[in-house]
């Protein structure tokens, strides 16, 4: 049943030109800045052999495009997730699913669901470009690992409060502007903290990614972008709920 | 009054007063445990008659917005084949009954129950049993036709082998059979009503809820629509709420009207037929005479002056003033022309209903709801 929610929503995005103009303008920076990143490579390789402890090719071709591709996906999840419940309230589509014999948990977690399948569809593009220096080198294996890990957390997490977020309007637009705005300030909360031991650093995406770039996945990262995805599933679980309640 | 309370777990408390009467189990799909039968239940107003099943018992729906109450203690009882027309001008909270009898709406009180089985303990079994048209068809405009009817067939757990069947046959009773690969946003408007009916039928429920499924159709599809509805009333029970009379009477086995979400008249249609034609007279005079005179003469029944030479007569039930009028037209010689029962509009049924301190018979007395209470 959640994947028949799923299902239908990954037509509708892909019914639209939206995904697609997210998926082509994703792949087209990020093939800039992996071009940019080899070229600037290849530069350089010479000093780099004579450096002990020099960076490889993978952190210096493949993490920047993780780091600029998080950046991509804080833009362009508002996007793709703003659509998500709140069109169906604007069309009063919601009662085919309110009145179907499924339960919200399974409405919430099948729009969940396109969504992590839309994210795996964008880190396999970064994969096979990554994948795609093996021909010519050799590259870190366990590194790329802990970046896509990484990534793939972050975007689910995304997508869980960018779902959530659509659940409380019923304005699309109003979705995405309000989304990509919890994003940024999620994103970039540490700024505001000076003292290292503040508690802003805790829950600062910026910093929880960052561990994953540099190739650590830490038990503490894994379970808060599991906690914050399953807090805002539950969220979103429970709005749906309210609507029937009290609307 | 009845109990109000949001709280479905509070609610179960009231269950054994709001399950109605023994359900007759014919239905083999009906779970063995479902709830077992107090005493209490066979005082309950709604009967219990053994035939034919019973598909859908609603008992004292509320529903509270805020302060306003949109619907108070409405109950309803459908057995399968029956059509059932609920009828109320906008804002009688007709789409919030409906609404709450398909699931989309916890009601503040009361229960529903279909085929045997509680929408709010059992919601997923008793949504299976259900088709719903919203008034706004619930379409993915993005989808074809045929893709649409599939995922609804798959959302109604509709298993693979026969969901291909499924479609085709929702279609053809739809009249949707060329339409499989169109989209359904540049479908027209009948044509996605259509749809919207489909989708409602794959299916097959045991109850059919429609909420004004003519509004905004033509003529001949109003006619196509109906033809259906009358289709489907021969296999399934269908609610049909709308606010047309005449469709009420060219559809429906029974009518329940709403006024201001309460029922203010429950009986079958020949019951509303007789409500309507037996209490009001058109009459036109060429010669009319004073209004004065007019209302002595037909006394009690009152008389209004609709127009020059036009009056409308109004009897109390029991009363014929016909052949008064007739035979005072001769005698007097007022040049009557016309005398034909005045069709009262759909409002004018609502003034003479909430009118009446005493509601005509037929509408649920008020034991049930304060036995919840």
């Amino acid at each position: 049943m959640i994947f028949t929610i799923a299902a239908k929503e990954l037509r509708s995005m892909f019914a639209s030109p939206l995904a697609w103009v997210v998926l082509a303008f994703m792949q087209f920076v990020l093939a800039l800045i992996f071009l940019k990143q080899i070229d600037g490579f290849l530069q350089v390789q010479a000093q780099l052999a004579r450096t002990p402890n020099a960076p490889g090719l993978t952190e210096i071709a493949i993490v920047p495009m993780f780091g600029v591709g998080s950046m991509l996906l804080l833009m362009s999840i508002p996007l793709l997730t703003m659509r998500l419940v709140s069109e169906e309230r604007r069309n009063q589509t919601m009662a085919l699913l309110m009145s179907a014999p499924i339960s919200m948990t399974q409405i919430i977690i099948g729009k969940f669901v396109a969504m992590v399948a839309f994210l795996a569809l964008i880190n396999l593009l970064i994969l096979a470009m990554a994948l795609s220096l093996l021909a010519g080198g050799t590259i870190d294996l366990g590194l790329l690992i802990a970046n896509l890990i990484g990534l793939t957390l972050l975007g689910c997490s995304f997508a869980a409060i960018g779902l959530f977020i659509s659940c409380l309007t019923t304005h699309p637009v109003v979705a995405a502007i309000l989304s990509l705005a919890v994003f940024l300030a999620l994103w970039i909360i540490n700024a505001a903290a000076t003292d290292p031991q503040s508690a802003l650093h805790l829950i600062s995406l910026l910093k929880r990614f960052e561990g994953f770039l540099n190739g650590t996945i830490a038990i503490t990262d894994l379970v808060f972008f599991a906690l914050l995805t399953v807090t805002f599933l539950v969220l979103s679980i429970r709005r749906l709920d309210s609507d029937r309640l009290h609307a | 009054m009845a109990a109000i309370t949001r709280d479905p777990f509070v609610q179960g408390r009231f269950r054994g007063v709001g399950t109605i009467a023994k359900l007759p189990k014919q239905d083999t799909r009906v779970p063995e445990n479902s709830d077992p039968i107090s005493p209490e239940e066979n005082e309950n107003s709604m009967s219990n008659t053994a035939s034919p099943e019973v598909t859908l018992a609603a008992v004292g729906l509320s529903r509270r917005y805020g302060n306003n109450l949109a619907v108070d203690d409405v109950s309803m009882e459908l057995k399968r084949g029956e059509i059932v027309g609920l009828l109320g001008p906008n804002g009688a909270g007709k789409t919030t009954a409906m609404k709450m009898i398909t699931g989309n709406l916890a009601p503040s009180a009361g229960s529903v129950n279909v085929c045997g089985i509680d929408l709010i303990d059992k919601p997923t079994a008793a949504k299976a049993r259900i088709g719903y048209l919203p008034e706004v068809p619930p379409l993915y405009k993005e989808l074809r036709v045929d893709e649409y009817l599939r995922l609804a067939g798959r959302l109604h757990r509709l298993p693979k082998s026969s969901l291909a069947d499924a479609v085709q046959r929702a279609k053809r009773r739809a009249g949707l059979t060329d339409m499989g690969q169109r989209l359904i946003g540049s479908l027209s408007k009948g044509y996605q009503q259509r749809v919207g009916i489909a989708q409602a039928i794959i299916h097959d429920p045991d109850v059919v809820i429609l909420d004004e499924p003519t509004v905004g159709l033509d003529p001949n599809q109003i006619r196509e629509i109906r033809s259906l509805i009358r289709e489907l009333g021969n296999q399934h029970s269908v609610i049909l709420s709308t606010h047309i009379l005449p469709e009420v009477e060219a559809i429906c086995d029974r009518v329940q009207i709403l006024h201001h979400g309460k029922v203010v008249f429950a009986d079958a249609i020949a019951g509303l037929r007789a409500f309507r034609g037996g209490h009001s007279l058109q009459v036109s005079l060429r010669r009319p005479p004073q209004l004065q005179e007019l209302s002595q003469l037909v006394q009690p029944a009152q008389v209004e002056q609709a127009s020059a030479g036009v009056f409308r007569v109004i009897a109390p039930p029991g009363q014929d003033p016909t052949d008064q009028l007739l035979r005072a037209s001769l005698e007097r010689n007022w040049g009557l022309y016309q005398l034909s029962p005045a069709q009262a509009s759909v409002e004018e049924v609502f003034v003479q209903l909430t009118r009446q301190d005493e509601v005509a018979a037929g509408v649920p007395n008020k034991s049930g709801s304060e036995a919840a209470a």
